[in-house]
Order: C-alpha cells, then structure tokens, then sequence
C-alpha cells in the first residue's frame, strides 16, 4: 500500500533523489533496494538509505552467511548441573554467556577489526579492542581478559613491519590503559594476508546470573539515554565499509576507521557496571558499535518487540553541522543506549555525572514497532524497526571447489620427489623452524601488552594456553582460553583445517589442565560472491560444527569478516577459534616448561608420519602444498580425556601440544622455560631423545611434520610405567622418547641419524627472531 | 593498621592494590574516591596504577589537582605514610612528593616483563639485610624511565633516598632506579608492582616483603611481627 512520502528535509542534502547511482554507492543491490521501498511503501530518504546500507550490509546482518551458521549448536546436551550451561545462547544478544557455577557465569566473544587495521594499524586495532570490550560489558559483565589472534604476510616486508608495529601499539594502548590484561593470543605470518591483515579480539566478562543484562527496549514511555562520548564523524559507515574489498583506493577511507579512547571506555565501563549493579533501573542497554546509533536503536527495539522514537538533537555531537545521515552512520567509540525504568531518571543521571560522562535523554520507547528519528523536529526516518534486523535478505551463495585443490591434495613428497632429511638437512632444519616468525617467541608482542592487570594471571603468555584466576565474590575460578588458526590447513582442506583449529584449541586447554567449556569463532574469508570462497567458508564452518557435536562444546557467539581480500586475491580461509575452559582445582594447572632433569619425556597419539601443510614444507622447501593432517576426533578425544586424567592423578609435571613445527619444535619449546626475570640467566634445559623405535617412515615427517592428535608429557621417572599402562588401557598410543636433561644439549637419535644442538643456541633463534626482524636502530 | 587505596578516573589498578593490602597481609582496606577531600581514619594512602585522567598529558598532570590529592600532601607534611605503584608513582612526583620525573621509556614502547631489583641500604627497613639482595618484581609501563637533574641525583644517593634499582635497565632510568623514598622516609614511590607480585600463583611473591617494608618505615613491630 503506498504510503504518503516524508515532508520535505530543510537540509536539501538529506531531499536527494535516490539514483541507482546512489543505490551502488551504498551497496545496495537492485533487488534489495526493491524490498526496501516494498517495507517502506515509498520512496526512503537519505537517511533511511544510509540505515538499510549499514543494516543489511553482511557485518551487521550476516545475509551470506546466516544459514551457514545455523548449523552449528548453540546448546550443551551432557549434564549441566556443576556448570557449562548455556544461560544466553549465540545470536541472542551482544554475546553468548555461560554457567561457571555457584550462580556465576562468564561472556565472551571474539570480533574482527581486519579493514580497519589494513587502513590505519594503530585506530583500527585500537578500536577493535575498545569494541568487543563494550560487547561484554553491555551484558552486564565485568571485563577481565583479553585475547587477540592477528595474521599478517611475510615479515621481511616493511609494509609488514608498520602493520605489526601498529596494530601491537593499538592493542597495547587501548587494553593496557583501559586495564583489562592481555592475557594470550596467536600471531602467524603468511604472504596470503599482504595487504589484508587479520585483527580479531576477544574479550571475556564475569557476571552473576541475576546481572544478565539484554538489549532489549520494552516499556511504552521509559526513557532512552545516549551515554558516553560525543558523536562525530568519524567512522561514518564503518560497517560497510567492513563489508567490502580492500583495494588501492581504500586509504581514501581512511575516515571510515574510527579513533579510540580508552580512557572514556574505562569510565564508561565503571559508570555502566555501577547503574547495572542498581535493582530495577536499566531495562535495556546496547552498545554503539558497527552502524552506530542506528544499529543500537533498531536492534533494542526489535528485540524487544517495540517501537523506539528519538530526536538527534539531544545526542551529544562534537562537530557542528552534521546531518542526520552522518549522526545515525556514525561509529564514533565509547557510545551506549540505554533504556532505563520511567519515574528513574534521575539515577542514572547521578551516576553518569559522577563519572563526568554525558547521560542525554534522546527518546522513548513507543508501541508503534517504528523506529522514528527527528532532527530538528522533522522525521528523517520512519522504518518498521523489526525490518532492519529481519528482514535484511538472506542468500544461500553458491560454492564451488576450487581448482587448485586437486592438484595440492594429490601432492606427496614421493611423488614431488622430494628427498627425506639427511643428516645436515636435519640438523639445519630445527633452527629454521624455530626462527621463522610464526614459530618464533612471540615475546616482542606480549611484552608491549599488560597481561598481568588485575593480579589474576596464572599462566602468563607463551604457554599452551593462559589460565586466569577469576574473583567471584568470595570464591574463586580458574580459566584457561586459547585461540588459533593455521590457514594453511585450511586452504589446503577447508572440511579438515576448521576442525584441527578447534582440536588443537581444546587440546592446549587439556595440556594446561582445563575442560572445555564453550567457543566462539570469527571467520576471516574473502569475497563470498566467489564461489571458491564460499565453499571454503561452507566447509571451514561444516567442519567446526563437527568437532562442537562431537566434543558437545557449543558456539556461543562470533563474528564474519568477509571480502578480506587484496589486490594478490583472498586470504587463505582463516576461521579463528578460540575456547574457554574451565580448571576444577588450582593444583591442576599445568604449564609446557619442563622442570626437572631426569624427567621422561612421553610421546602420546603416535609418531608423526605427514608432511601435508606442514611449516617444514612452508619454510625449508616454500611449499604450501599436501593435504592437511588427518583429523581423528574419536582419537583426540581419548587423548585430551587421558591428558586431564594424567594431569588430576598429579603424573604430569609439563604437558605440551605437537602443532606447527612438529616433535622437535615441540620438544624445543618445553626446554625454553622463561627466565626469572628479563637479562637474567635461563635456565639451561636439555633432552636426550631416542626415537629409533618410531622410525621407519619419512624422517622429515617423524622430526618436523605436523600429525594431529600428538602431546608430550614430562613425567618422574616413577611415573613412567603408570603412565604408559594407562595409555594403553585408554587405547592410546604412548611411547617413552626420551629424557629431560640439565646440561643444555638437545640430542635425537633416529635410525642412523645423530643430531645434536646447544639448546641456548636454539632459544636465542626463536626467542629473538621476531625482535630482531623488527629493531629500531639507535633504541635499546 | 588502616590502608586507604585512592581512585582517580582511569585508575586500573586499584583492585591490586586493594587486595595487596586485604588479601596479601589480611589489613583492614578501603578506597577513596578522587572527588573526596578528606582522608578519615587511616595509616597509609596507596596511590594505584593506571592511567589517572587518561594521561594524554603527562603521567600525573591532571591527577595531581584532584580534590583528594590536597589532602593526602598534607597528610605526608604531618608524616603519614604514602605509598605510589606505578602510575601513583608518576602521581607523588608531579604533585612533588617526591623529587624527579617518569618520561617514555628509551625502548619507546610499553615493557611488560618481570625484572630483577637489586635492594639499595636506605633504611632500617629498606635494606640487603632485612629484604635480601635483589627482589623480583614485574613492571608494567610505558613511561617508567625516571629522570632527575644532577644535584637532585647527589641529593637522592647522600640521602639514601633510592629502594630499588633495575639489575637490567629496561626502560632507560637514571641509574637504573626503580624506587625511590623521601628525604623524610614517609613517602614511596616506585615503577615495579608489588600488587602483582603476591598470590600464590604469581611468578614472584615479593610484594608482601616489600609492601611491609613500607609499612614498617613507621611501624617497625609490623615488619618483625610478620616477617
């Protein structure tokens, strides 16, 4: 039914006749531009284009990939009653929350800031930061860790170099001011992310049940507030912006990317925790992030099945002159809505005010399903508030198997003829491993990152996972969180790469100690309009769903950042997991470093026999070829079950996953126990290895390639034969390998081959490769 | 023994400080809040880490003219005691309680890292004897390198003002100093955290030795009593 067009605009900007032009320029397609004046019954204007842009754009709708993502469970079916019960399930809200027991519970999601950081490294990590930390504390959450997962291409580059540099100073500033520790990560390097780097953060909230907040506007008449900082013009239409290509002419939108300030975040999290924590007074909150004050009216308002009317007027504006279209685009930071109980408005005022912070009342909640904006009085949009969020299209793409994928999969090594490790091949290779940047200490990272604020940092970075001790109330808990990705398997089996993402994730929680709890992904693709993309996306996030069934870890929230392209083509599909996991008892904690010589060290799940993928292939051989490592879930979870079990019955004194690098990488990682403090002596860790009864096969699969499902244990010589009877009454491979030692020397003997190396040599190159890469001379 | 732990806008260590004190040497704490004037009941003023303000000027500018800040210098001039971490260390010194100045670390970036300190002979307290040779402590800054000009140098060391100095300099200090003290030896500042060294799961527990130090500059059976 037609309906009677909007007044007239006094602003003759905002009265432009919407061209197909137009329509391009916001990304919008011929046919969705068609449902848009279907909804509407008229033409939009300006302003309510600008709102469908952003609000269908895939950041905020998910349009190519929500059925995808349908598939993955969002539910624990195993017992819930000590803990692990899903309390606020993916999509739902701004992120998932789960039971951690006694009437506690933990949010947490990860998010990706990838466009934004290619453009300006420093603002684009930054804010990201700032972003998902807003998600977490929206629920009503305190924030108390951090993770981020970041990919860039080779690190020899200077263009390379000024990314790391910084995104690590973005990160560093915001998280290290706003005093939330950093508590891990991962960091690979690879030519696929040139020009397209990958930033995604993680941020996770501590809560009590009865503190579960909802993005909700309900209530006809109770009042909307507009809390933070000031709107300005700054990342106008970020969310579409995330939502295409990068190209050459991308530094053009530079305003696109927004500036952070941690310090307002920091209030804003004080001041929102403090009015959250008053019985009764906030019916709703939502925070300003992708497509801003628009995203935040019209998501509250469908949710909670009402209308929303405000006059942008009362928003608070730092420049002079905006319009209405740039007022609602707007991605300025430290912004939240918030809804709030009628006849109560002075106590969120008195709040905000003690915090110095602007608390403006912008609207009410209505009854009309509208979401109604005025700018001088004059309505510049009027749209069906539930349209935005669910009617924003949905498209299934089509996929196809790309090309390169018979040729790579039907790669061996015999038929590549490529010659097995010989003697100084070997000896060579392990120090190469070692000091490539994506095996290497990611110390020079850490270091710029405070990973121990808030005094709860068990098992600082550079262990398999980082465990934190979390206060709740008067009890405690520990966590362990991990994240990961390696790309490479995935381009090279996307079904099978997305799966050991998540089985190597959950077997470094099992080497530290932890179950499982819940994960959250961010799945970093190109353009999904290139069938080739789309059906790595398909497969990535097939296989993910896999491993959640199997494992019964559900999903509880995530991100997709597609068209993460450059002008080289896609990055190599990167679907980055992170999982949280919980540690019954303080005393399970386990750490990589091995702690005492004479020690056994335990080889579990079998000797590596693939070289598929592997950064043996990548860095000796610059290969990027072979499938990737078989995946066995039956045969992984046997394996984590036995590592936790080992780890409670008090056997395991350092525990450590195989993964990049293979045995001798792994091996070299448990002796690199980190000094007691920075210029201090390390301590001078060896190991004798004898692998001769797992030789046979390839030596260069054995010694450096990457089969799944693998773990070392270091163990008192006492608890050697337990060990292995119990591996053997699990059904799990387990072979004694070797000896921890304390006189420096990493020694392996396999077949005929002998090879030794000074185990301070072999820290040096991996502890200082990235450091070195990125020295700034004439600075300490 | 009363601890008070101030909060200015920014703060975020706060919380460890907090529980140094409550936690780590079961002693009654509480906060103040920066818009406060008055201090109430209490032995020892902790001024936290963090970022006062933002710190977008310099570390402590802004935080120096809180409405709190009045009181704690009077509270130091009738001999309280004071005690800054980190970025209350950066606070004492604008506000000139104690002598010199935090600038960017040489390394021009944020070190988060454990180091080595070595214990400098500055009092009773403060000493090899009492605290050992070297503490571990980690820091968390990126502007720890502390400045003072040459007769304030002269002055620090004849007075024996210096705690702590760095056994590996990681942010470029005058002399590797890490902690310093007043002339009168009621006010303390250092980089290093004791506030995140004490759980027992930390990597170094050395904060309770060095927190009662403080403590002991006035109250002398308190460090005998819990040593």
């Amino acid at each position: 039914m037609p309906v009677a067009p909007l007044p007239p605009n006094p602003d003759p900007v905002l009265n432009q006749k919407i061209t197909p032009a137009l329509r391009q320029k916001h990304g919008l397609l011929p046919e969705e531009y068609g449902v848009i004046e279907q909804i509407l019954g008229r033409e939009p204007t300006l302003t309510e284009l600008g709102i469908f842009s952003v609000m269908w754009s895939e950041h905020c709708s998910y349009k190519n990939t929500r059925p995808l993502l349908k598939g993955f469970p969002t539910e624990k079916k195993g017992p819930t009653d000590k803990f692990g019960k899903v309390l606020v399930k993916a999509g739902e809200e701004n992120a998932g929350i789960i039971d951690i027991g006694d009437g506690w519970a933990i949010a947490f999601k990860i998010e990706s800031h990838n466009h934004p950081s290619a453009i300006e490294p420093f603002e684009g990590a930054a804010t990201g930061v700032g972003g998902i930390i807003r998600d977490i504390f929206t629920m009503g959450a305190r924030p108390v860790l951090l993770t981020n997962s970041l990919r860039f291409g080779d690190l020899g580059t200077p263009a390379t170099k000024r990314l790391l540099r910084g995104v690590v100073a973005g990160i560093s500033h915001y998280g290290n001011c706003v005093g939330v520790p950093t508590v891990g990560g991962d960091v690979y390097f690879d030519p696929s992310y040139e020009g397209n780097p990958l930033v995604n953060a993680l941020c996770l909230g501590t809560l009590r049940h009865d503190q579960i907040r909802r993005g909700a506007a309900k209530g006809v008449g109770n009042p909307v507030y507009y809390v933070g900082a000031a709107t300005g013009r700054d990342g106008l239409g970020g969310a579409a912006f995330a939502s295409r290509e990068l190209s050459e002419a991308s530094a053009a939108d530079r305003p696109a990317v927004q500036k952070g300030d941690p310090f307002m975040e920091k209030l804003l999290i004080e001041a929102c925790l403090e009015m959250m924590a008053v019985p009764g007074l906030v019916v709703g909150i939502q925070d300003m992030g992708a497509a801003g004050l628009t995203c935040s009216t019209c998501e509250t308002a469908s949710r909670g099945g009402a209308g929303i009317e405000i006059e942008l007027d009362q928003v608070p504006q730092r420049e002079t002159g905006m319009n209405s279209y740039e007022i609602m685009l707007s991605e300025s930071q430290e912004r939240m809505l918030v809804i709030v109980e009628r006849g109560r408005e002075r106590e969120i005022e008195e709040i905000f005010a003690k915090w110095d912070l602007h608390a403006a009342l912008i609207g009410l909640v209505t009854n009309t399903g509208q979401m109604v904006v005025k700018q001088h009085g004059v309505v510049v949009a009027d749209i069906p508030a539930g349209s935005l969020t669910d009617r924003a299209p949905v498209y299934q793409r089509e996929a196809r198997v790309p090309a390169y994928l018979a040729e790579t999969q039907a790669w061996t090594p015999e038929k590549a003829g490529l010659a097995d490790l010989t003697a100084p091949t070997a000896q060579a290779a392990l120090p190469a491993l070692l000091g490539h940047p994506t095996i290497a200490s990611k110390r020079w990272v850490y270091r710029q990152y405070d990973h121990i604020v808030r005094h709860g940092t068990a098992v600082e970075p550079g262990s398999d996972a980082a465990v934190v001790r979390l206060r709740l109330g008067d009890s405690e808990r520990f966590i362990a969180i991990k994240n990961d990705c390696n790309g490479r398997y995935c381009y090279l089996n996307p079904h099978r790469g997305a799966q050991i993402a998540m089985l190597e994730c959950m077997r470094n929680l099992a080497c530290s100690g932890a179950v499982p709890l819940a994960m959250t992904d961010n799945l970093n693709f190109g353009n999904p309009y290139k069938p080739e993309n789309f059906y790595q996306l398909k497969e990535c996030v097939r296989g993910l769903a896999e491993v959640c069934r199997f494992f019964d870890v559900p999903v509880v929230g995530g991100n997709v950042s597609l068209y993460n392209e450059s002008a080289a083509g896609a990055i190599d599909p990167t679907p980055t997991v992170a999982v949280v996991g919980l540690i019954e008892e303080e005393k399970h904690i386990t750490r990589q470093f091995v702690r005492a010589a004479g020690d056994r060290l335990i080889l579990l799940g079998g000797a590596p026999d693939e070289l598929g993928g592997s950064q043996y292939l990548g860095v000796l051989h610059g290969l990027k070829t072979g499938d990737a490592p078989r995946a066995d879930l039956a045969a992984e979870k046997r394996l984590q079950e036995f590592l936790l079990a080992q780890i409670r019955a008090g056997r395991v004194s350092a525990a450590h996953d195989l993964s990049e690098g293979g045995l001798l990488v792994a091996v070299s990682e448990m002796l690199f126990a980190p000094a007691p403090a920075v210029g201090a002596a390390a301590p001078a860790w060896g190991a004798t290895l004898d692998l001769s009864n797992l030789a046979g096969g390839r030596l260069d699969a054995l010694l450096y390639g990457e089969s799944q499902g693998r773990a070392l244990l270091a163990v008192a010589p006492a608890a050697e034969v337990v060990v292995l009877q119990a591996a053997a009454a699990a059904g799990l491979p387990a072979s004694a390998v070797g000896t921890v030692t304390g006189d420096g020397t990493l020694a392996v003997s396999a077949a005929r081959l002998r090879l030794s190396w000074p185990a301070a040599d072999l820290r040096r190159t991996w502890e200082t490769a990235i450091e070195e890469a990125m020295k700034r001379p004439g600075l300490e | 023994m009363k601890i008070a732990v101030v909060q200015f806008p920014g703060s975020n260590g706060d919380q460890d400080t907090f529980h140094l004190f409550a936690s780590g040497l079961g002693l009654p704490t509480r906060y103040l809040w920066h818009k406060d004037t008055a201090l109430g009941d209490v032995d020892l003023v902790a001024l936290p880490g963090g970022f006062a303000y933002g710190d977008y000027l310099r570390c402590g500018a802004i935080a120096r003219f809180s409405p709190i800040m009045a009181a704690v210098r009077e509270f130091a001039a009738r001999g309280g005691l004071v005690f800054g971490i980190c970025n209350g260390f950066q606070v004492l010194c604008e506000a000139g309680l104690l002598p010199g100045a935090l600038i960017r670390n040489s390394c021009l970036e944020f070190r988060c890292q454990m180091c080595e300190l070595t214990v400098e002979a500055s009092s009773a307290a403060f000493s090899p004897a009492v605290l050992g040779a070297s503490l571990r402590l980690p820091i968390a800054h990126g502007e720890g390198n502390y400045r003072i000009d040459p007769t304030g140098l002269e002055q620090l060391e004849a007075n024996r003002q210096i705690l702590l100095r760095y056994a590996h300099n990681p942010n470029g200090s005058l002399g590797g100093i890490a902690g310093i003290r007043n002339r009168a030896g009621n006010v303390f500042g250092l980089m290093p955290h004791p506030d995140r060294a004490f759980e027992r799961f930390h990597a170094s527990r050395d904060g309770l030795p060095f927190a009662r130090a403080v403590l002991a500059a006035q109250f002398p059976e308190f460090q005998k009593k819990s040593a």
